[in-house]
Parts: structure tokens; C-alpha cells; sequence
């Protein structure tokens, strides 16, 4: 069973010409919702109300807009003035924001169907959404994985087809990696392409919105809608944004794909993923495509580098959660106002919270700044500089999403173990370019397990990465395939 | 880079700092799995930085400034809507009084 019309762009297209309305469209996923979500638990809220009287305000005439009628999910640590925004935290569980974060109301000016907002790793801090405080999400392809994270909700919704696209957020990979362990696509724009008012901070210099969809034009159509300058995000680029969508067609002739060598990792790279990569890298020859090789020497730092750097900026975002102004406050007796804070806030937050709060405050303390955060940035200098390098020889970077597929709960306990997954991912961050997951392939386990292909890009290169995903996607089928529930 | 050995104390000290009250039988549990990542992340010492320039943001940008004109603010009753003790247009917190390090003022 399948969503009808099968994309995003169909069932916008499908509505825009009336071939079904917005209130019918999003009844059936409300349905499917209710039917599968007790399963997956994709969703921290839903609001099948308000949906349905968005939906019908669409077939009314009276929202219209590039998205109007279709339903979306978007991950539960964008603000939203409806419901609650709990960032899957005791900390926030009945917080209510007071004003929309700038892509919520993008996404309504252009007339979407809001259902309802995703589970995620507490905080977005984590790989699998196993960190989540509130429930625990499952892969559509195998109820016994994770879904990846930490916009493993988003991920699963899409997966799931309880909606027909969701919104995420990546700060080390936490849109791209759900989507390759999910089989769909996953987008994480530019530093500064998407404005970031009314994400929930973890990592101010790292964080991105992005889309996750069934394929790339999908995914093009949200980046139409969400992309450009925020007054109210001081980090958002004043850099014009194209339509995404009127050249995705077009192949690109004389592409040049970049392989690094320091991504084919000697262990810990699952051997159906690099096999399904490499089928890839054909698949690109195939279509007229050069190979050529790069290197990106400071690679294997990359997440020594980004776990200094991420929690020291979050130890920074989350001094907010207080007691005081919203959130969890402690019930607990307090001899003063100290005592109100730690209390809360260790009550409040889980325990992958309270650790990357903890390195970040001592990799920033006095006597330690120089040598880990300091010394961190100067890395990032680096790894930006090897991409600058990599992208005079060419168009775009391939490698895979994940070096795993999707696994069971409690297999990474280890935090370490866990930060691992995040090889292929975090360098895009720290240097603020734009990365690309989308399906490739599949395990050959009894139950399929999706595998994600990589595409990093220049800066604003957007248009050309999105582009040269097309093409592996209109020469192969595995954006397709759907997950049997 | 310091030593990647850190102590008890040093987490029980850097947990006063980041205001996170962690129970005596809860620290030697986060001391173990910090001291693993800050081991790890000990490798950052073997790159030569020499010259390098930290990048604290990697697309370019240069101070945002906006006009300094008055514009809507958060009402009263919003910024308060969360507030998990309020009283009138403040938020409540136990008495702020001077001592000691250990407490406030």
C-alpha cells in the first residue's frame, strides 16, 4: 500500500489540479498515521484537527502556495506556536513556543498540511533516536532497527509514508544518516541556506534545516520553499536562491566525481555498503561521468574535531534551560537559587545531554580553551581547506552516507561507538558545505536494510548537487521502492 | 593537550560549573565515558596547526547589524506562558542573597 501519488510533487500536483482534495489526502495519511504510528512512533504529537481545517481552508481557495494541500511532518525541535516543541526532552516535554520558527511558517505561507511533529535523539544529540526521552522510533525496512538519527522520526515518518515529506535538522549528520538507514533522500543545505530562527540550538556554527522526501525532486521543491535570507538569522546568507527545480532535469555533461581515499576506511565500513557505493560510481560512468581521485588528508579528525567542537557550543545554547524562565523546574527542596538550577537541569536532561554538556563546559573552562576548542577550530580550518582543494578537481565529492546499516537498539551503547557512525557526515558540518544522502541499494539481509550514497558539494552548489543526484536517481529505481508495513 | 586522564574531581568540579547537580553514585559512571571521548579526542594534538587561523564560522560573514529602531518585542504574557513560577510580570526564583562560592551573589 502506497501513498497515492506517490511524491511530494504528485500529490501537490494531484491537488493543484484537483484530481483529490487537500481533506481527503490528508484523511488517508491521518488513517495510515493512526494504523501504523503505534508501531513506528514517529511522532511525539500529531494534530489531526488543525490539519484537517488547514486542508480544507486549501480546498476552499483559500491557502494556496507551492506545497498547498500536502501533508508534512517536521522534527519536534522546531518551534511551533501549536502543540508543543519538547525536542524529545523532560527538559522541554510541555513546552509551548511562542512564535513559529521562520521554515514552519514558509512551509504554511505555501500552504502545507502540518500533521504533526517527529520524534528525534534528545536534543538532536545522537545517531539512532535512541536518546530520545519520550519513545523509541523504528525503521519501516526492519521494526527490530533503529531509524537512525537524530531525525530518526523524520526519517521513519517519510519511510513509513505517514507523510509526504518531513523536515529535520543536521549538525553532524543527523538528516543525511536517518536518511540513508531509511532508504530515502536527505538533504543538508549550506551554512546559512535555511534560516536556523526557531530551531532549538545545539550547535549555533553546525546546524542546518534540511528535507527528507522519497527523492530528489521532492526534495528540491522544500528547498525552494525554505531556502533564503532571514532577517531574523543573523547567520542566514544573503545569497539569491535559485529554482531548484527548473534545471534538475538536466543532467550535468562532463561531471567530475571526487574520491577520496581517506574514505575508504580500512575497518568499521560494512562491506554491502561499499559494494553498493562502488555500483554507484558505475552507475555515474555510465551516464558520462569522470573518476577522480582526491584527497581530504585531515578526514580522520573530523569527529575528534566535532565532538570538541559541537558540545562546547551546546554546553554554551543549553545554559538557558534553567528552571526559571520555561522548561522542567525541580520539585526537589532548594537552599538557593544554584541548587534550583542543577537540580532541574539534571532532572531535566538525559544522560548524552548532561555528557556533551560536560566536555563542552571543560573543553572551554580556563586553562583548557587553548588546547581543545581552540586547537578544534584550527582543525576545522583545515578540513574546509581540504574541500576547497578537493572541489579545483571537482564537481562532487562521492562516498557513503553510513558506514553501518541500520542496527538494533542497544548495539552502540557505548557513546563512543555511537559517535563513529558520524565518519562519513560530520566533515560537511565543520566545513559548512552542502551533503546529499540518497538511496543506493539494499542489504542482503532477509529483511532489506536501505544503503545511502553521499554527494558533498561546494558551498550554495545546491543546484548542481541536486542535479547530480537526479541522475543516479533516474538511472536506478531505489528511490521506488517502499517499505512494507 | 592535557593529559586525557580526568578525575572525579574534575568532573564533579566541571559539573558545579555547567550547573548539573550529579549524585555521588552517578560519577564514576560519567567520569569513565568522559574520559573515553576525551582519549579520543586526544588525536587532535598530532595535527600541525602552526599558521592555521581558527574558523569559528565557515562561511564567511561579517558583524549583522540591524537598525536600531524600536521594534514589536514578545508580549509580557508569552515571554511568562512557559514560566514554571511567575508572579505578576516576574519570574520567581528562591531568594538571591550573598555567601559563600557555593551559592548565588
Amino acid at each position: 500500500m502506497t501513498l497515492p501519488f506517490e511524491t511530494l510533487v504528485g500529490a501537490r500536483d494531484a491537488v493543484a489540479e484537483k484530481k483529490t482534495s487537500s481533506v481527503e489526502l490528508t484523511k488517508f495519511v491521518l488513517d495510515r498515521i493512526a494504523k501504523l504510528d503505534p508501531t513506528l512512533r514517529a511522532f511525539v504529537t500529531t494534530y489531526p484537527e488543525r490539519a484537517l481545517k488547514i486542508a480544507a481552508e486549501v480546498d476552499a481557495g483559500q491557502r494556496t502556495g507551492a506545497l498547498a494541500g500536502v501533508p508534512i511532518a517536521i522534527k519536534d525541535n522546531l518551534c511551533t506556536t501549536f502543540g508543543t516543541t519538547t525536542c524529545s526532552s523532560r527538559m522541554l516535554q510541555n513546552f509551548r513556543a511562542p512564535y513559529d520558527a521562520t521554515v514552519v511558517q514558509e512551509l504554511e505561507a505555501a500552504g502545507a498540511v502540518i500533521v504533526g511533529k517527529t520524534n528525534l535523539d534528545e536534543f538532536a544529540m545522537g545517531s539512532s533516536t535512541e536518546n530520545s526521552a519520550l519513545m523509541v522510533t523504528k525503521n519501516p525496512w526492519d521494526t527490530n532497527c533503529i531509524p537512525g538519527g537524530s531525525s530518526g522520526g523524520a526519517a521513519s515518518a517519510v519511510a513509513g509514508q505517514l507523510a509526504y515529506a518531513s523536515l529535520g535538522s543536521d549538525t553532524g549528520g543527523s538528516i543525511r544518516q536517518p536518511a540513508s538507514m531509511c532508504g530515502i533522500v536527505g538533504l543538508k543545505p549550506t551554512y546559512g541556506r535555511v534560516s536556523r530562527y526557531g530551531l532549538v540550538a545545539f550547535a549555533s556554527s553546525l546546524d542546518q534545516i534540511g528535507p527528507l522526501t522519497f527523492d530528489v525532486a521532492d526534495t528540491a521543491l522544500l528547498m525552494n520553499v525554505i531556502s533564503g535570507h532571514d532577517g531574523l538569522d543573523s547567520t542566514s546568507a544573503q545569497i539569491k536562491v535559485p529554482d531548484y527545480l527548473s534545471q534538475l532535469e538536466q543532467p550535468l555533461t562532463g561531471l567530475r566525481i571526487g574520491i577520496a581515499k581517506e574514505y575508504d576506511l580500512k575497518e568499521g565500513l560494512d562491506p554491502e555498503v561499499k559494494k553498493a557505493v562502488d555500483q554507484s560510481i558505475e552507475v555515474y560512468k555510465s551516464l558520462g561521468a569522470t573518476v577522480v581521485d582526491v584527497t581530504l588528508p585531515h578526514t580522520k579528525y573530523g569527529i575528534a574535531a566535532y565532538y570538541v567542537i559541537a558540545p562546547c557550543e551546546a554546553s554554551s545554547n543549553l545554559a538557558r534551560y534553567d528552571g526559571v524562565h520555561y522548561g522542567h523546574r525541580t520539585k526537589e527542596p532548594v537552599k538557593d537559587i544554584i541548587e534550583l538550577f542543577s537540580k532541574s537541569r539534571y532532572e531535566g536532561f538525559g544522560d548524552e545531554v548532561k555528557r556533551r554538556i560536560m566536555i563542552g563546559t571543560y573543553a572551554l573552562s580556563s586553562g583548557y580553551y587553548d588546547a581543545y576548542y581552540n586547537r578544534a577550530l584550527k582543525i576545522r580550518t583545515l578540513i574546509k581547506q581540504d574541500f576547497d582543494r578537493a572541489f579545483e578537481q571537482c564537481d562532487v565529492v562521492l562516498c557513503p552516507t553510513s558506514p553501518t546499516l541500520a542496527f538494533k537498539p542497544g548495539d552502540k551503547s557505548d557513546p563512543l561507538a555511537m559517535y563513529l557512525c558520524d565518519v562519513f557526515t560530520v566533515t560537511c558540518n565543520i566545513a559548512g558545505i552542502a551533503g546529499v544522502s540518497i538511496p543506493c541499494g539494499f542489504s542482503s539481509s532477509a529483511k532489506p536494510l536501505p544503503i545511502g550514497l553521499q554527494l558533498l558539494g561546494p558551498a550554495f552548489s545546491e543546484e548542481k548537487l541536486l542535479r547530480a543526484a537526479r541522475m543516479h536517481e533516474k538511472a536506478t529505481s531505489w528511490h521506488k521502492q517502499r517499505a512494507k508495513l | 593537550m592535557p593529559e586525557s586522564h580526568i578525575t572525579l574531581e574534575q568532573v564533579r568540579h566541571v559539573a558545579k560549573l555547567a550547573r548539573l547537580a550529579i549524585p555521588e553514585d552517578r560519577l564514576a559512571d560519567f567520569t569513565a565515558k568522559i574520559e573515553s571521548i576525551l582519549t579520543y579526542v586526544e588525536q587532535l594534538k598530532e595535527v600541525d596547526v602552526e599558521g592555521i587561523e581558527p574558523t569559528s564560522h565557515a562561511i564567511p560573514m561579517t558583524n549583522v547589524l540591524r537598525e536600531d529602531v524600536v521594534r514589536p518585542a514578545m508580549s509580557v504574557e508569552d515571554v511568562l506562558k512557559n514560566a514554571p513560577e511567575s508572579d505578576g510580570a516576574f519570574f520567581k526564583v528562591p531568594k538571591v542573597i550573598g555567601g559563600d562560592e557555593d551559592s548565588a551573589g
